[in-house]
């Protein structure tokens, strides 16, 4: 039987994969999908913990993860394509008019 | 990593480990590629291959439930949200190559390693102990129990959930609005622009007395020639990105003096009265385009004129 152990590293590497990609790439849908991949990999983490204690409040609490990251793609979603109407473009780069 | 494997004896467990093993490989594999490759397509696709391994892990970890809410959710549901956008955004949305931040992947990979080496030395040196007997909560009592759970202990969040989803659908619908700038046009309007444009009558439809009557078809003229205006513009330069070369021989079989693009544009500028007369054609589509969000097919264009 696989030990939780390496649910967590396996979760700890698809982590740090996903907050590689928020740094390093410039399409914005690309880097919200590295955020989903970041959320799924701790809801990967919680679950194994909830195995780990044989209760279900780890379960609980990744659902609520679901939750929160579909809603939160709703809404970045719509800011990008509304970011796209304005701007012709959906790089991160072209949304810098709050910088001045 | 591998130290902390504990094999049992049974096979029932040696199919899980090597079940596992594949999972995480093919997941990591996953993840990799969606950071390196270019396309976002790829990306969603990889991300999809991810999440359905994910639901996999939950499953084997004693929460069917969260399993299938993590497919209907996330590859069912997110995952076709993020699709749409890219069909809005363009299918072949890349990223540049070229670095805003002088060095930034460099660091970006230094903090990544970093960072990875941190949590799996946190990982190697916490007591992660071995998992809690599988109960009656990890198989049949999974929904029951977790619907306890969210309605007594967790009601709270659960509500203020309901609040957040209600936020985030109006939310969106306020950003995806747009505001009409200029007012509608009356179809009195549309009927004035129409014969100011110098071509009261519809496009001609693509494929017309052409070999195929596929949409990248031009139709052909009486005189033999082609009619670039029969083909939409947006597959003319789609056409024109992939290479002229891919393109299958236009007309061939029908009586016409050249294929190639080239010669296809400039007899479509004959076959008009006189080139400007062109040119206004072609500003006169896509103003009807732009009305639009995106570059629309050929027929819709028409429709608006």
């Amino acid at each position: 039987m696989i030990s939780p152990a390496n649910y967590v590293a396996l979760a700890a590497i698809l982590f740090v994969i996903g907050g590689v990609g928020v740094l390093v790439r410039r399409n914005a849908l690309v880097v919200f999908m590295c955020v989903e991949l970041m959320l799924n990999a701790v809801n990967l983490a919680f679950i194994a913990f909830a195995r780990l204690h044989g209760d279900l409040n780890g379960q609980v609490i990744a659902f609520f993860v679901m939750v929160v990251a579909a809603a939160e793609v709703v809404v970045g979603l719509a800011i990008l394509t509304s970011i796209f109407r304005a701007r012709k473009s959906a790089s991160v780069d072209d949304a810098n008019l709050l910088k001045y | 990593m591998a130290h902390s494997i504990v094999l049992a004896g049974s096979a029932a467990s040696n199919t899980e480990v090597v079940a596992w093993w594949v999972m995480a490989i093919v997941a990591v594999a996953a993840a990799l590629g969606m950071v390196l490759t270019r396309l976002a397509v790829y990306c969603a696709v990889l991300l999809a291959v991810i999440m359905l391994i994910l639901a996999g892990m939950y499953a084997m970890q004693g929460a069917p439930f969260l399993a299938f809410v993590q497919v209907i959710v996330y590859t069912g549901a997110v995952l076709m949200l993020f699709l749409f956008v890219m069909m809005i955004v363009g299918i072949t949305s890349s990223d540049s190559l070229i670095e805003v931040i002088r060095g930034q992947r460099l660091f970006a990979a230094l903090a990544g390693i970093g960072m990875l080496v941190l949590l799996i030395l946190v990982v190697g040196h916490a007591t992660i102990g071995r998992a809690a007997p599988t109960t009656a909560l990890n198989s049949s009592q999974n929904v029951p129990g977790l619907a306890r759970l969210i309605f007594t202990t967790y009601v709270f969040p659960f509500e203020v959930t309901s609040a957040l989803l209600i936020t985030a659908a109006l939310g969106a619908m306020v950003l995806a609005h747009r505001e009409r700038t200029s007012p509608r046009p009356t179809q009195r309007m549309l009927s004035r622009r129409r014969i100011a444009s110098g071509r009261p009558t519809p496009l001609p439809g693509p494929g017309t007395y052409a070999q195929h009557n596929a949409v990248d078809m031009p139709a052909l003229l009486p005189d033999g020639t082609q009619s670039r205006l029969s083909v939409s513009s947006v597959l003319a330069s789609r056409a024109a990105e992939a290479g002229a070369a891919t393109r299958p021989s236009i007309g061939g079989g029908v009586d016409v003096g050249e294929g190639t693009e080239q010669a296809g544009r400039e007899q479509a500028g004959r076959e008009q009265a006189g080139r400007e007369q062109v040119g206004r054609e072609q500003a006169g589509r896509e103003q009807a385009g732009s009305e639009e969000a995106n570059g629309h097919g050929h027929g819709q264009g028409e429709e608006q004129r």
